[in-house]
Formats: structure tokens, C-alpha cells, sequence
């Protein structure tokens, strides 16, 4: 029996990459090109299923005009607000993705920003690159201490729970907000708040952890932040998307939010050059996931749920 | 009538405000000073005690210059290489010290740089500097996941043990090397190496916590270096002198080491630039305690110890007795 045929929309981890090629025809990209959705139909003509990136904007027309013979769409995130999902459903196509594997990997980028935006360390570092460090003095780059601060924590899913665990191990006092209280398993020492304005009044570091797409859009608004504590810490790694851009930038200018930290931006990678040149705001290009061991495991989680709906299976990965 | 304080460098102004409420003193903000200008302003203000930071060469020549109205001489800082103690001692003068106040903000600062060395901070901030405007591919820029690695920690004092428990967090096996095996509460699991190079092959990241001292000065050579696994990460918040720059900016280069984090370098503003030129470091200026809250409690704690000499009543933090 011929092997499946795997469109392959950009470059993946090389071990990955090779347990594609082992187990289906694979039409990979070596060259790592960007895919429009145009390329898409071209390219996946004749294959069976895909695997995509969130790079790639997967919207009803794209997926109304896939060929028939495409049977699964895997998506190398655990996000999925660049596929249509209604327009998947509407064809019968499932969708799977990489819940849980990144959830660590991504967790320690949200300490990191916490950490040095708290401390300046983006600050920091230019100066000494500059070569312009005149001595150690008491006043010198004073940031905010973390250990004993509040932690709010808006969107308290996997990701959410390993920062809070993280956290909690640097003696912040870590709070959430969401849809639904936890069980106390999963909730830990976290304190639930069900009312959106007396949460934002607590939260010293606020972290979004939310999943992105039209109910959470732009939902750090100016009016949100003007209800943060003074010298307030922002954090995103979830999705650009949470994030009213103009109003964090204004906030960060006037010292209204006292420092950021950002993982990713409405529009990225062309992300609001607002934020380019402020000093007290600490930038990351999405790599929340990226590192080896985690890249890995995101490309062989989504390769399972492709091998399980092929096979006629359900894998655990598929996207209700 | 209150006391008089000169203090020899910038403070916060939290600080400032309680020497203005408690102490007479010229310069309450505190300004920066040489020695020279430390001894004509003690001198010309008979004063009773002084206020420094490592910032002052404390040694046994401007110690011997002291006017007799000095009783005490704090500094604001848990180090105290600056200070000549046995000469302070001679001449019966208290010198103090500011521990425990900054070991939360130092252990903070340490397990950033971990995170940033893994997660490589400073090429992702590169990237965003010069305005992104590319995708990575999924294989590209990788960093080291720091959850559940083996992290070695030179010196189990308090900052140690508070970055252990930071560590602990990230499901972090924890290794250490101290002059002694620490009781279990202390310990909380981790595992002692009474030899520090046994401990070294086992060390995914490597923290140094020790004392500076001429025992472990230079403590991280070549050989020790080349003791870590390939790929290991280095991190010092504690104290320049306790490493051999040359040894670990050849260990980088040659790709022996992932990546370092050091917030402190044996020379001190004017630190070795060929680490300026290095993608795989992540440098902060010796900023362990630079947070308002560390800050104001060294200073209260130096004002403390003040207070305490002068009212006739033993220093809370002697660096001699």
C-alpha cells in the first residue's frame, strides 16, 4: 500500500522531519518559504492531510477550497485561532494540534519576562554592550522586587498553572481570573477571582494566559489598565491579540504600567514599532516554545493525531 | 542633639528621608566620593559615624586617616572585599555589613540569568531591536528547556538555598558543593558532593553561591570548565573574582559552554568587553539587589546597625568581634 501524501508547510525539526519522510510521501520546505493560502491548495493537491503552522492563516474560503482528499489538518501549536474552525466542521475536516508538550517550555518564558522586565534587565544588558557602565551605585537601574509580589494570572489553563506552580517557588502570591474556578488539584495555593475589577486592582505582575481569537480581542484595553495597581508589570505569552497596543504603549510611556514583558504582538512579526524603543519594556519574537526538547515533542504530538485520524482513530489531540 | 553621618555614596530617597528625620548630615541623598573626599567631610564635620558602599576602597590606609569622632563605619552591601576588617579591628572601630535583606532579590536576579542563558534572552532581544520583520522556522534559534534539569550549586548559604527553592519549582534536581554537608532542612533533597569537581560532570547549569575569599578565588579555571558536561550553562551572581575570565570566555567561544549569565566580573565597571561581543551571554551590571525593596531595607539595615553603635549597644551585623 503507498505511503499517505503529508504537505508539510515549513521547515520542522529535523527528527521530525524525518519520521514524516519514513512514514508518508512528504512534501516538505527546505527552504522554509512562507505559505499563503494559495500556496496551500496548490501544494495539497492529491494529499491526504497537513500540517500547518500559526503563521499561516487557515480561513473559511482556504478551507472550503481544499481538495477532498485531505482528511486531517495538524497544526504545530497548541494555539488555533489561525484555522476557521466552524469552516473545518463544516466540512467534516478534523483538527489537531499540540496541547500540553510546550506548556513547561512556555511557562519559563512567562518567568523570564516577569523577572527581567521586574529587574531591567533588557536595560542592563544595552549598557554594558555600550561599554557605558561608569560603577556600581545604589541607585543605579532599581527595579521592582518579584518575590512577595502579586501575581494575577488571566486565563488559568495548562500554560496558566505551570507559571502559577513556577511562581509560587519565588514567593509571589499568585492570583487568577477565570471563566471557571478550578478544582482544588489543580488550583494549588492560586486565589480564584470571578470579579474582573477587584482582580485587576491586585495584580503587581499581571500575566495573559488566555487563548486568543474574538471573545478575549484586545481585552488589556486603557480601561483595563487604568484599573491595575500603580507601577503595574504587564506579561504576554499567550496571543498578540489580547493586547490594545496603543494603550500598553501609552501606559509604558507615561510610567502608567511600570514595565512589559512581550512574547508576542497583534500583527507579528510586523509588531507596533511603538514598543521598539522603549527602554522599559523587555521583547521576545514568539519563542515561547523554542526550545529542542519541546519542538520535538510538538511535531511528534502532531504527527500522532494525524497518523490516529488516518488510521480511523481518535487521538487525544484532536480539537473539539 | 543628633548624631552626625556622613554618607559616602548616592542612596534612595527613602532612605535619605530617614537619615534627614534621625541624623545631622550635610548630604542626606548621600554623594558620590572619594576617599580624600570622605576624610576632609568627616573631619570638617566631626562626625560620628560613616555611611559606604563597595563603591569606597575601605582599607587599612583611609581606616588610619579616620577621625577619632567615628564609631562606626557600615557599609551597604552583604560583601565586604572593600573593607580591610583586621584593620578596622585594630583599631577598635564596628564595621557592618547588610546580610539577609538581599537574598530574595539576589535569587530572583540569579535564576533570571539562568532562564535568559537557557532560553537566549539577549539574541531573542536582538531580534526584536532590529524590528523582527522574519519568521523562525520551527528547528531555528533553539534554547534549553530549564525545566527538570540537574543544577549545580556552588555554596548552600541563604542565597543558595533560596535559588534552590526557586529551582525546586521547575522540577529541578538540585546538586551542591559547601565546606559541610547541611542538615535536612536545610538540604531539602538535594544532593551534597563534598568535592566540588565530582559535583561538576553532573551539572546541566552551574550557579556559583560562595564566599569570595583567597580560597576560592579563581575557583572556576580552565579545568574546572572543562569538567562540565559539553552544553552546559554558567551563571554567577555572586562574586567576579571567583572566576578566570580567560578560562570562560574560551569555554564559550569553543561552544564547550551553551551559555552564560553574569551579573558580576572581576573587573568591575570596566569588565572585559570581549564578553560585550559574545551572542551566547546574558549580561546585567551587577544589579543582585537593584530593586527599590532591597535597596531601602540595605540602607534601614545600615542605619540600623548605626543606631545601634552609637546608643552604646553591641552592631546587629559585626564583621568582627
Amino acid at each position: 500500500m503507498p505511503k499517505p501524501t503529508l504537505l508539510v508547510t515549513r521547515r520542522l525539526p529535523a527528527g521530525v522531519e524525518a519520521r514524516a519522510s519514513r512514514d508518508y510521501q512528504a512534501r516538505l520546505n527546505p527552504e522554509d518559504s512562507p505559505r499563503t493560502g494559495a500556496d496551500i491548495l496548490r501544494l495539497s493537491q492529491g494529499a491526504d492531510a497537513i500540517l500547518c503552522c500559526p503563521a499561516e492563516k487557515l480561513d473559511a474560503a482556504t478551507i472550503g477550497a481544499l481538495p477532498a482528499s485531505i482528511k486531517v489538518l495538524g497544526t504545530f501549536s497548541v494555539g488555533y485561532d489561525h484555522i476557521d474552525l466552524a469552516a473545518a466542521r463544516m466540512r467534516a475536516l478534523p483538527v489537531v494540534n499540540t496541547p500540553d508538550v510546550l506548556s513547561v517550555a512556555t511557562a519559563e518564558i512567562a518567568m523570564l519576562l516577569i523577572l527581567s522586565a521586574s529587574r531591567r534587565a533588557g536595560e542592563g544588558e544595552r549598557l554594558l554592550r555600550a561599554g557605558q557602565w561608569t560603577g556600581w551605585c545604589p541607585t543605579q537601574l532599581i527595579g521592582a522586587a518579584v518575590s512577595g509580589r502579586r501575581l494575577g494570572i488571566f486565563g488559568m489553563g495548562r500554560i496558566g498553572r505551570e507559571l502559577a506552580r513556577m511562581a509560587a517557588a519565588f514567593g509571589m502570591i499568585v492570583h487568577y481570573y477565570n471563566r471557571t474556578r478550578l478544582p482544588p488539584d489543580l488550583e494549588g495555593t492560586a486565589m480564584y477571582h470571578d470579579d474582573e475589577d477587584k482582580f485587576l486592582s491586585i495584580c503587581d505582575v499581571i500575566s495573559l494566559n488566555a487563548p486568543g481569537g474574538d471573545g478575549t480581542r484586545r481585552w488589556l484595553n486603557a480601561e483595563r489598565i487604568a484599573k491595575l495597581p500603580p507601577n503595574a508589570v504587564v506579561i504576554n505569552t499567550a496571543r498578540g491579540t489580547l493586547v490594545d497596543d496603543a494603550a500598553l504603549i501609552d501606559a509604558l510611556t507615561t510610567g502608567r504600567v511600570a514595565f512589559a514583558g512581550l512574547d508576542v504582538y497583534d500583527g507579528e512579526p510586523r509588531l507596533n514599532p511603538g514598543y521598539l524603543t522603549l527602554e522599559n519594556a523587555v521583547l521576545l519574537p514568539h519563542l515561547g516554545s523554542n526550545t529542542k526538547q519541546t519542538r520535538d515533542a510538538m511535531g511528534n504530538l502532531a504527527l500522532d493525531g494525524i497518523d490516529a485520524i488516518l488510521a480511523g482513530r481518535e487521538p487525544r489531540n484532536l480539537v473539539k | 542633639m543628633k548624631p552626625r553621618l556622613i554618607v559616602s555614596r548616592q542612596i534612595p530617597p527613602a532612605v535619605a528621608a530617614r537619615i534627614r528625620a534621625e541624623f545631622d548630615c550635610p548630604w542626606p541623598e548621600g554623594r558620590d566620593m572619594t576617599a580624600d573626599d570622605v576624610i576632609a567631610a568627616l573631619t570638617q564635620t566631626n562626625a560620628d559615624a560613616l555611611m559606604l558602599t563597595s563603591h569606597l576602597k575601605f582599607g587599612a590606609e583611609i581606616i588610619a586617616r579616620l577621625p577619632a569622632t567615628v564609631k562606626i563605619a557600615a557599609t551597604c552591601s552583604v560583601g565586604f572585599e572593600h573593607i580591610d576588617v583586621a584593620a578596622a579591628k585594630a583599631r577598635g572601630l564596628p564595621v557592618t555589613n547588610t546580610p539577609d535583606v538581599l537574598t530574595d532579590c539576589t535569587a530572583d536576579l540569579t535564576f533570571m540569568l539562568i532562564l535568559a542563558a537557557c532560553r537566549r534572552a539577549h539574541e531573542y532581544d536582538g531580534i526584536m531591536r532590529a524590528g523582527w520583520r522574519r519568521g523562525y522556522g520551527l528547528g531555528e534559534m533553539l534554547g534549553l528547556k530549564v525545566s527538570g534539569k540537574r543544577l549545580g550549586i556552588l555554596g548552600l548559604g541563604r542565597i543558595g538555598q533560596a535559588v534552590a527553592a526557586r529551582a525546586r519549582g521547575f522540577g529541578m534536581q538540585i546538586l551542591y558543593s559547601h565546606p559541610r554537608r547541611l542538615p535536612p532542612e536545610q538540604e531539602h533533597g538535594a544532593t551534597y558532593f563534598a568535592s566540588f569537581d565530582e559535583m561538576l560532570p553532573h551539572c546541566d547549569i552551574l550557579t556559583l553561591h560562595a564566599r569570595s575569599g583567597p580560597e576560592t578565588a579563581g575557583i572556576m579555571d580552565a579545568g574546572k570548565f572543562s569538567r562540565l558536561p559539553k552544553g552546559a550553562v554558567f551563571v554567577n551572581a555572586a562574586r567576579g573574582n571567583l572566576v578566570d575570565e580567560d578560562a570562560l570566555l574560551a569555554a564559550l567561544t569553543s561552544g564547550h559552554l551553551f551559555a552564560a549569565g553574569l551579573d558580576v566580573f572581576n573587573n568591575e565597571p570596566a569588565f572585559d568587553l570581549r564578553f560585550a561581543a559574545l551572542d551566547n551571554v546574558f549580561l546585567v551590571p551587577h544589579m543582585g539587589s537593584a530593586t527599590v525593596e532591597t535597596r531601602n531595607a540595605m540602607g534601614m539595615r545600615a542605619l540600623d546597625n548605626i543606631q545601634a553603635v552609637l546608643a552604646g549597644k553591641p552592631p546587629i551585623d559585626p564583621l568582627w568581634s
